[in-house]
């Protein structure tokens, strides 16, 4: 009988390490994606921007953040503040069993968590990019993933007050997704558009990307890291219910990322008269950001058209946003992860009978409350202190010389605008 | 007949593009080029070893007018490429002896 204790223990930890590591390949899939839709004169910057922010997230979310979030009262509203992730199970507390033994490492909790707000913290990356100081950006990064991420994942996966009221978001469409988008509109409102982007008559001009294969590729690996995103969110393996729903929630994510595919192809095609990759791109993601909230409860077909409605969102979204709002955002981050996310929160009451539309909106509202609210003020004062803003010759001849000191594709003529 | 030049900064390109159009200069090309006069280049590190990048992308643009043209066209380019900062680049009038349409055999003035 112990043995098995111990089997199942190894599995559902092994099965956490294993998700974990899928996450974490989804900072590569960023990093690809941005690093091909951003000009070649601003691939270098974006690239550092990538690995740095999960570099500090991974720090700051060791030093305080997971503290914050799972060492917080139950049912509460204010955080608990300390340091570091505490020590690991004691065999005796597992083996002695009953509901509230712990059956995963307590450390493959904090690696697989650690690597969510590595996810949300990139979201804001796409969106500020080719005109963002690097520096106000890793400051940011520091705050976001050390405090703003941390409270809100505390109200929700940590106990706190949205998850007593039912607040529902399986891997996190709110709580990752919504999160970062919302800080990633704050940015790109108090950073303003890049030079060139909107006409003096409000015309809406073009910035394509340097390397669509690299945004191709990035696409893939999110889409494939996803499955640990999603997959571990089940937050075990090692019975025959929980082994059925993983399944079902690899199958639902692939499916709703497919439907997105399509949807977003459609849409594209309709409007475009042309098959439009970086919105079929956007879109795969959207159906992934869609399905999020709630991976486990739908059938194959429902998670399909989840995703499929998430497509047709995300196209929508980013025309909406630019050319209406005439907020630049280079990726469509704001569209995907945000307007996508709230829908994924949304979706969730159709097909699970414990959530209601009124808590998901209230979470949706809140998570995006606190977030905007919070990033606007650290935007606001790193505007007001070492600026958030290149200056404008800096924009125009690119932002790798003046960041990183080495341009990305050196041996191309850089004569881009 | 005239070749004007210009070397312009790149993202003045269609600044002076559309100024173009409005006197109604239909065809132009562009090159992407590298230069250096007054603003020289500049040094960078990579991985701690010192590397000089002598040359500044730029973009030149050919348009060639008939002679009663050239004096508005290079005000225009001049106009609309200007910054006021080092790097705004040069005009250079060159003489044209010949042109011809490929496509209907018109020479001179007909085929610009």
């Amino acid at each position: 009988m112990e043995s098995f204790a111990h089997l199942t223990y190894a599995v559902d930890t092994f099965y956490f390490l294993i998700c974990g590591a899928l996450v974490m390949w989804m900072a590569a899939g960023f990093a690809m994606l941005e690093a091909g839709l951003v000009r070649s004169k601003n691939t270098t910057v974006i690239l550092t921007k990538n690995v740095v922010l999960f570099a500090i997230a991974c720090v700051m979310y060791l030093l305080i953040g997971y503290y914050i979030m799972y060492s917080s009262n139950a049912g509460g509203i204010l955080p608990n503040f300390g340091f570091l992730i505490g020590s690991e199970n004691a065999a005796g507390d597992i083996l002695a069993g009953g509901e509230s033994a712990p059956y995963y490492s307590a450390r493959s909790d904090f690696f697989f968590q650690v690597v969510f707000v590595a996810t949300a913290m990139s979201i804001v990356s796409g969106a500020v990019a080719e005109r963002m100081k690097l520096w106000a950006f890793i400051i940011f990064c520091v705050i976001l993933t050390g405090f703003i991420y941390p409270v809100e994942g505390f109200w929700t996966w940590g106990g706190g007050w949205l998850s007593a009221m039912g607040f529902s978001d399986y891997a996190g469409s709110g709580i990752v997704h919504l999160a970062g988008a919302s800080a990633a509109l704050s940015g790109a409102i108090f950073l303003g558009p890049r030079k060139g982007k909107y006409g003096s008559k409000g015309q809406v001009n073009a910035i394509p990307g340097a390397n669509l294969p690299l945004a191709t590729l990035g696409t893939f690996i999110l889409w494939m890291g996803w499955f640990g995103f999603n997959g571990g969110s089940e937050l075990k393996m090692s019975d025959i219910s929980s082994a059925n729903n993983v399944a079902q929630v690899f199958v639902n994510t692939n499916a709703a990322a497919a439907g997105g595919v399509v949807a977003a192809l459609i849409v594209a095609t309709m409007l475009f008269k042309k098959a439009d990759l970086t919105m079929v791109l956007n879109g795969a993601l959207a159906g992934l950001v869609a399905i999020t909230a709630g991976p486990s409860a739908p059938s194959a077909l429902g998670a399909t058209l989840i995703g499929a409605a998430g497509g047709i969102i995300v196209v929508f979204s980013i025309i909406f946003i630019d050319k209406t709002f005439k907020i630049d955002d280079p990726v469509g981050a704001i569209s995907v992860h945000g307007v996508v996310g709230i829908w994924g929160l949304i979706a969730v009451p159709i097909t699970n009978p414990e959530a209601s539309l009124g808590i998901q909106l209230a979470g949706a509202l809140s998570i995006f409350g606190w977030v905007f609210v919070v990033s606007s003020v650290v935007w606001y004062i790193l505007k007001l202190t070492i600026g958030i803003r290149v200056g404008e010759d800096e924009e125009y001849e690119g932002l790798d010389f003046i960041e990183c000191g080495m341009e990305a594709y050196p041996e191309f003529t850089k004569t881009s605008k | 007949m005239k070749l004007i030049r210009g070397i312009l900064k790149p993202h003045k390109l269609d600044d002076v593009k559309n100024a173009l159009m409005e006197i109604g200069i239909i065809g132009m090309t562009v090159i992407e080029v590298k230069g250096y006069g007054r603003q020289k280049g500049h040094s960078e590190l990579y991985r701690g070893a010192e590397y000089k990048i002598d040359f500044v992308p730029k973009v030149q643009i050919d348009v060639v007018v008939a002679d009663d043209q050239v004096e508005i066209v290079v005000e225009k380019i001049v106009s609309s490429a200007k910054t006021g900062r080092i790097g705004d680049g040069k005009v250079f009038v060159l003489p044209v002896e010949e042109t011809v349409r490929i496509r209907t055999g018109e020479k001179g003035i007909e085929a610009l």
